[in-house]
């Protein structure tokens, strides 16, 4: 049993924020094949992502898997609005290493 | 309305003046002969200080050398060039702004005479209270409550924004230049297209695909111009720098940059639906895609609204700590600094934010990684008051008092802090986006007021 690392088998994977109440995270493949086995591995999920940023599912806001980009998208739910008191990301784009590291059984 | 076979658009920038746009791949593109120049110059992303406090985080110099490119190219040429959400925010004060630099610029070009349509979206708080006073519900987004009286009090400034209308007017009204206040991103460049009849799936598609410039292109760099092609059958993107193209992957990848979903994207009107878009490599630079489709909205227009409301002063002290031993005691080391903070400020309204870099700073609450693994920690102490002399105050004692904080083991005697300035620096007053709703309007141009003035040297 071989096992890889997200960042091993995706081309990209950012986060950004979608308007001031959300941060949107896109783990982005080159094709098809590592596409499909980290859907099936269910790696990315919505209990799997919240549990690695403790947060309640219910602050996942959006879960998708958009298949024309080869691509796995979340949304998740700001604890206060970008650039708020305390805020250290106003972007929103630092928010995804945490993901790099997760591991996948490929074989 | 116009109508045209084919309508190409160049894109220079993702945020006019907030980065300045590369030369090389721009020329490349005006040399194609485009038939619009658009750029998109604001954004919801810089945090709420800006528009709260209005100012611009874009340096006005970089703002002329984007403007002045793109000005220099349409004017030769003689075709339109369109500006969204002027001066990051979009403000009045912004919009006034940019004229001037339009100005300016014509003035030192010697610019034969052209005709400059401007509008504004600012709202006046008034306008809000008498909508709520009579029943009006502003509806929240992306889970907020409707807009209550205490939010709108706490709101310092308000733009509503605006979608393609506005463009369109000016358009109809012969604008050379447009210079528009906060507006959606995509419908800078939808407008033209859609003024000059082509449909509505492809005109909001091509927009939503262009407004980023080359963050649609690969490999990544921003900052490079990006050529739209519309036609009635489809929208074509190419990448102008020699070394990016416009791939499928990055351009379906871009359709969700951003965006909660990527199948679906709202606008004032209705909604694009990019379910059945298909995506084709065209050529090494260029894809293709088909199939986008905008559902009008059943009923009134809703107009997105952005509003951002004064907290407090600010200041910032920054503290370097490299002992291992006050490292692995940091939370009590803040807590003492606290503590002392609430002893000589006792009684008194402020809060004390410490930013721990090499522990949590960059994701706070969301750091799964718990354990502290850097031999070296950069603490940014940030205070918040109703009076800079009280934050200024606060912000001392909350990073002088990590120097002296009493841990008992500690080898270090002389001070557990070290201090990159011997002082604290001002910064911003604190907002927060008070303000990410939607209103009903009868017409979509009842926000914004459009105006129209001669540009000569």
């Amino acid at each position: 049993m071989k096992n890889k690392k997200l960042y091993e088998l995706a081309k990209s994977v950012r986060s950004k924020n979608a308007g001031v109440d959300r941060i949107t995270f896109d783990v982005i493949f080159n094709e098809k094949k590592n596409y499909e086995l980290v859907k099936k591995s269910k790696v990315l999920s919505k209990q799997s992502v919240a549990d690695l940023f403790g947060i309640d599912e219910s602050q996942i806001s959006d879960f998708v898997e958009f298949d024309p980009a080869f691509a796995i998208k979340f949304t998740i739910q700001r604890e206060k609005p970008s650039g708020s008191f305390g805020d250290g990301d106003i972007f929103g784009c630092q928010q995804y290493p945490p993901l790099l590291d997760l591991v996948v059984k490929v074989e | 309305m116009r109508q045209k076979e084919q309508l190409r658009i160049i894109c220079p920038n993702g945020h006019l003046g907030f980065a300045c746009t590369k030369e090389e791949s721009f020329y490349i593109g005006a040399e194609t002969k485009p038939d619009y120049y658009c750029c998109d110059s604001g954004s919801d992303d810089i945090g709420p200080v800006p528009l709260g406090n209005d100012t611009c985080v874009s340096p006005r110099n970089w703002q002329v050398h984007d403007l002045e490119l793109m000005l220099l190219a349409a004017r030769k040429q003689n075709v339109p060039m369109i500006i969204g959400s002027s001066g990051d925010t979009g403000t009045n004060s912004r919009v006034d702004s940019y004229v001037e630099i339009i100005q300016e610029l014509a003035t030192k070009h010697r610019l034969k005479p052209f005709k400059l349509v401007y509008f504004y979206s600012e709202l006046e708080k008034a306008f809000l209270i008498e909508k709520m006073d009579n029943g009006f519900a502003i509806e929240g987004l992306d889970g907020r409550d409707n807009l209550t009286m205490e939010e709108l009090d706490a709101t310092s400034r308000i733009v509503a924004v605006a979608g393609v209308h506005p463009f369109i007017k000016a358009l109809e009204w012969g604008a050379d230049v447009i210079i528009g206040g906060r507006s959606s991103d995509a419908a800078v460049f939808a407008a033209p297209a859609l003024y000059h009849g082509f449909s509505e799936g492809l005109s909001y598609y091509m927009g939503k695909v262009l407004e980023c410039a080359s963050f649609c292109a690969e490999p990544y760099g921003a900052k490079e111009s990006v050529i739209g092609t519309i036609t009635n059958q489809d929208v074509k993107v190419t990448a102008m720098h020699p070394d990016q193209s416009c791939t499928i992957a990055s351009v379906a990848g871009h359709a969700m940059y951003e965006r909660s979903n990527p199948y679906y994207e709202a606008f004032a009107g209705g909604t694009l639906d990019m379910r059945e878009c298909k995506y084709e490599q065209f050529d090494k630079k260029t894809t293709r895609i088909t199939g986008p489709k905008f559902i009008p909205i059943d009923g009134k227009i809703k107009v997105k609204l952005e509003g951002s409301g004064f907290v407090g002063e600010r200041y910032v002290g920054i503290v370097g700590v490299r002992d291992p031993y006050t490292i692995e005691h940091i939370d009590q080391v803040i807590e003492w600094a606290r503590s002392q903070a609430k002893q000589q400020l006792k009684g008194q309204d402020y809060q004390l934010y410490y930013h721990i870099y090499g522990k949590n700073a960059v994701m706070g609450n969301l750091e799964p990684i718990k354990e502290i693994k850097s031999h070296e920690l950069g603490i940014v102490v940030e205070s918040l008051a109703n009076t800079k002399e009280l934050a200024k105050e606060a912000a001392i004692i909350g990073s002088r008092q990590i120097f002296y904080a009493r841990l008992p083991e500690v080898k270090g005697t002389a001070g557990t802090a070290a201090f990159l300035f011997d002082e604290v620096l001002p910064v911003s007053p604190a907002f927060r986006w008070t303000l990410n709703h939607t209103i009903e309007v009868d017409d979509a141009m009842d926000l914004f007021d459009l105006y129209e003035t001669i540009i000569s040297a």
